[in-house]
């Protein structure tokens, strides 16, 4: 078994900024947006955080300047997308390519610099147990503070009447805004905390997971994050099961190709992707509860006496 | 009319200066922050710059993805009026050569390409031979023998790279082990960082990389293994973890081909340089035992005067078949459509 505790360790930091994105993302679907700049805003947030860190020597700062960051840009998809009610998708994919550029810019000077990692808690006692110490109570905060978001978002939808609120201005915006409901105000706060959690994932990125600064270092993962959204049905205990599948396979395959046995790794890199599409099949069988699930006013603008 | 004459013959002799200047273009594959091959390829160009002075414009294009997109910059960089463009990427072969086609008077050089054309040239580095270098470190270092080795895709540069480390590494450890993930990325820094995480779970005590960014290093630097930095010195990023760094060095090439351009006398050519033309170097040896980093320097040296080939026979292929006996060397064109293993790997090639 000494085998496992370092693979699940490594589990654990693959999947935790997917899980990071994915569950910012899913609260700004289910308040009835489309947000494709996510990678833009993890990337923007990952450079923020890195240039904050480095700059005041101090871990925190960088990760509350990486949140701020994504926050930021997802406020100008907002005032766009919300205000002035443009086509979601195509403001989406401006905002990322937009972020992936102007992070460039801002990490100039700091390509090549290196840094500690994230320091990893230690819970007194606890992380001394064997096994389950490392990997339940030896993680840095920000992995906890991932799933202290999945809990979070869960019991804000379900249990508290905002959610209700943001959760009806997703399925059907022209009646909310009937009622009453401020839709343009519930809109512009779900698309922060989006932001704000891609920026987290970023700032992960670029402060735990490979304490570095280079371009595009996101890699893509802003992508895997919506379709991880997808994969969840918009349920965020769900979106657990998706971001550590994709990480586990991700990791997997790695170690499948160390121990040498003998899969191709093109299949291998590929199996993420189609773990997401089997799934995808699979959820949209159950018909009438997969699409109970979708925001009925995803990706639709709202104008309001239209 | 005074005034106009001087006027004139300001203008023209400003215009005159103006064509006198040379302009030479770069079109980068990926970022020049991602401190590994566009990041070099940058500082090649800004030593021309440095170099030649005023007699050289220089200017470049990052990011061009290896598609429709990257004819569509190199004609734009070809009509701007640029007198030499510089594609580095083996993408980009056929893009340059359709450009080149149309702008005959414009010259083109390919890296690591095989295409060429009265004002096409291609050039590549012998970074093979840094690989063999750090093979006999790496022997010599490793404690358990067992390697770790980050590759991107199986191509024959990449393939190659890992028979010359294993060739080096067998000369002086014969049982030596070598483990290959895969990761079919140039440059995904956490998917680096995994893919080094995992081969050290798995017991490797050396990190090899063929990937592009500093993560590996990163990871060996935490975990207190040893690792061999690529394309540039990456000491910084594992201080007490680099035993030494292939580093691409470019601007000899670029110094001497531009140059070409300004004087006139620029020819299209087959560049593989090695240590020999200054293209490869390695950076500084540390974190070994001073009896090994000499050993190194006197290998690098041997290969630099012509002495030690690399590829030097007797080489057996991962089925035991003979690929070059006692006496000869591989071809250059052996090695560049190389796609088999060496004895001793115990991995399957992906096709």
């Amino acid at each position: 078994m000494g085998w496992l505790e370092p693979l699940l360790l490594t589990v654990i930091t693959a999947s935790t900024p997917l899980l990071l994105a994915a569950i910012g993302e899913l609260v700004v679907e289910r308040s009835g947006v489309l947000n494709l700049g996510v990678e833009g805003m993890m990337v923007m947030g990952a450079v923020c955080a890195f240039v904050v860190a480095v700059n005041t020597d101090n871990g925190l700062a960088g990760v509350i300047a990486g949140a701020l960051a994504g926050a930021a840009l997802s406020l100008i998809f907002a005032v766009l997308t919300v205000s002035m009610a443009t086509n979601q998708v195509a403001t989406g994919l401006a905002l990322t390519l937009f972020g992936i550029g102007v992070s460039g810019v801002i990490g100039d000077g700091y390509v090549g610099i290196d840094r500690d990692p994230l320091p990893q808690l230690a819970f007194p006692g606890l992380s001394d147990a064997p096994f389950i110490g490392p990997v339940v109570f030896g993680q840095d905060a920000l992995v906890y503070v991932s799933f202290a978001l999945v809990f979070g978002v869960a019991w804000f939808l379900t249990r508290t009447r905002a959610g209700l609120t943001l959760r009806a201005v997703g399925d059907n915006h022209h009646s909310a805004h009937s009622l009453g409901l401020p839709v343009v105000r519930v809109r512009y706060l779900a698309i922060m905390f989006g932001g704000a959690c891609a920026g987290l994932a970023g700032a992960y990125l670029s402060l735990s997971y490979t304490p570095l600064w280079v371009e595009e270092m996101t890699a893509g993962r802003g992508w895997i994050a919506l379709a991880l959204v997808v994969f969840s049905s918009w349920i965020p205990w769900r979106a657990i099961i998706g971001a550590y599948l994709f990480g586990a396979i991700t990791i997997l395959q790695f170690h499948a190709q160390g121990a040498g046995l003998g899969i191709p790794s093109q299949f291998m890199s590929s199996l993420p992707y189609l773990a997401t599409i089997v799934v995808l099949v699979l959820i949209s069988y159950e018909r009438t509860r997969a699409r109970a699930n979708t925001p009925l006013c995803l990706g639709i603008p709202f104008v309001p006496d239209r | 009319m005074k005034r106009l004459l001087i006027a004139a013959a300001a203008l023209a002799m400003t215009v005159a200066a103006a064509q006198a200047q040379t302009k030479a273009a770069w079109v980068y594959v990926g970022p020049i922050g991602d401190f590994g091959w566009s990041y070099q390829h940058n500082q090649g160009r800004l030593a021309v710059d440095k170099a030649l002075g005023d007699k050289v414009k220089t200017s470049y294009v990052e990011n061009v993805s290896e598609g429709p997109d990257a004819e569509r910059v190199i004609r734009q960089l070809a009509a701007d009026g640029n007198d030499i463009i510089f594609t580095t990427s083996f993408g980009f072969m056929n893009p340059t050569v359709k450009v080149a086609e149309k702008f005959p008077d414009v010259k083109f050089e390919h890296a690591t390409g095989y295409k060429r054309a009265d004002n096409v040239g291609v050039y590549s580095a012998r970074f093979y031979e840094g690989r063999y270098v750090i093979g006999k470190i790496a022997g010599r270092v490793s404690e358990n023998g067992i390697v770790g080795y980050i590759a991107s895709f199986p191509i024959p540069e990449v393939v190659r790279g890992i028979n010359a480390f294993m060739l080096g590494m067998q000369t002086v450890r014969p049982d030596a082990q070598i483990k290959i993930i895969w990761v079919n990325t140039w440059f995904d820094p956490g998917k680096e960082a995994d893919a080094a995480k995992a081969l050290i779970d798995q017991g490797a005590d050396i990190l090899v990389q063929h990937t592009d960014s500093p993560a590996a290093m990163q990871v060996a630097q935490q975990r207190g293994i040893k690792a061999f930095g690529q394309a540039s010195d990456m000491i910084q990023f594992g201080p007490e973890a680099q035993l030494t760094a292939i580093i691409d060095d470019w601007s000899v090439y670029y110094i001497n081909r531009v140059k070409a351009v300004v004087d006139d006398n620029w020819a299209s050519d087959d560049t593989w340089g090695g240590f020999a033309e200054e293209m490869v170097k390695m950076a500084p040896y540390t974190n070994m035992p001073d009896d090994v980093a000499k050993e190194a320097a006197e290998v690098e040296a041997a290969i630099r005067s012509g002495e030690l080939l690399p590829f030097a026979g007797p080489i057996y292929k991962q089925d035991g078949e003979l690929a070059v006996k006692e006496g000869e060397s591989l071809t250059d064109e052996v090695l560049l459509g190389m796609n088999w293993y060496v004895k001793g790997i115990d991995d399957k090639l992906p096709q």
